[in-house]
């Protein structure tokens, strides 16, 4: 029964990604959203907490309104999948539950 | 019908009123017969910590009222161990004597038989 992961906070700043990558299973998902998607740069803290999950079959999200706000689009890391507010319903309705980390 | 709730707290007492929101839920939740469970998790440990005396800065004391959820009929109540050990606490530490320590799996595993979670 998988989750959907939600982080709303930057990495450069608060630790709640790598809270949250500590305690996600193989089938959940993160969506990084609003200074979350700080999360999602190359040059992100949780770069290698990310690899490692995405090796472990999680996937991760980053939404494309609040990269392209903050001109982040041209900078992610490998792996991230850009998705849009469609997209983010679509997963939250395959997943079972969701936990915002905030 | 009576579903799974986890209500999982991340969050200190009292720098942010996200503690006593997360407690006023729960006890909403109570009195509509659901399933409830707490998890403790991160700075949220920091809500069950003893000694509690938030006079100090004119606010009422969020761990005097948790013992009380047990006469609300909410008595699974967990806390993450590896949030309690990174802040340098452990079990006879905290306000409650009946919680269940979980490991990184076990809450994992714990979320996955909740219908809904709700995230304070």
């Amino acid at each position: 029964m998988s989750t959907l992961h939600t982080v709303n906070k930057s990495p450069f700043n608060h630790a709640t990604l790598s809270q949250c990558a500590r305690l996600c299973h193989d089938q959940d998902a993160i969506v990084l959203l609003e200074d979350g998607v700080y999360g999602a740069l190359t040059s992100s803290p949780c770069a290698t907490d990310l690899a490692s999950l995405l090796a472990r079959g999680v996937a991760l999200f980053a939404l494309e309104c609040d990269l392209r706000a903050r001109g982040l689009e041209a900078r992610l890391l490998p792996g991230i999948q850009v998705t849009d507010e469609r997209g983010f319903v679509r997963l939250s309705l395959e997943h079972k539950t969701l936990q915002s980390w905030y | 019908m009576r579903r799974q709730l986890l209500f999982i707290n991340r969050h200190s007492p009292y720098g942010e009123s996200v503690a006593r929101d997360a407690l006023d839920a729960v006890m909403t939740a109570a009195a509509y017969d659901q399933h409830i469970s707490l998890l403790f998790l991160d700075d949220g440990v920091f809500q069950l910590l003893v000694g509690q005396a938030p006079g100090s800065i004119a606010q009422k004391s969020l761990g005097a009222s948790l013992p009380a959820l047990p006469l609300y009929e909410v008595e699974d109540i967990y806390v993450h161990l590896g949030s309690l050990q990174a802040r340098g606490l452990s079990p006879e530490d905290l306000i409650l004597e009946s919680v269940t320590l979980l490991d990184d799996a076990a809450v994992q595993a714990l979320r996955a038989r909740q219908d809904h979670i709700l995230s304070f």
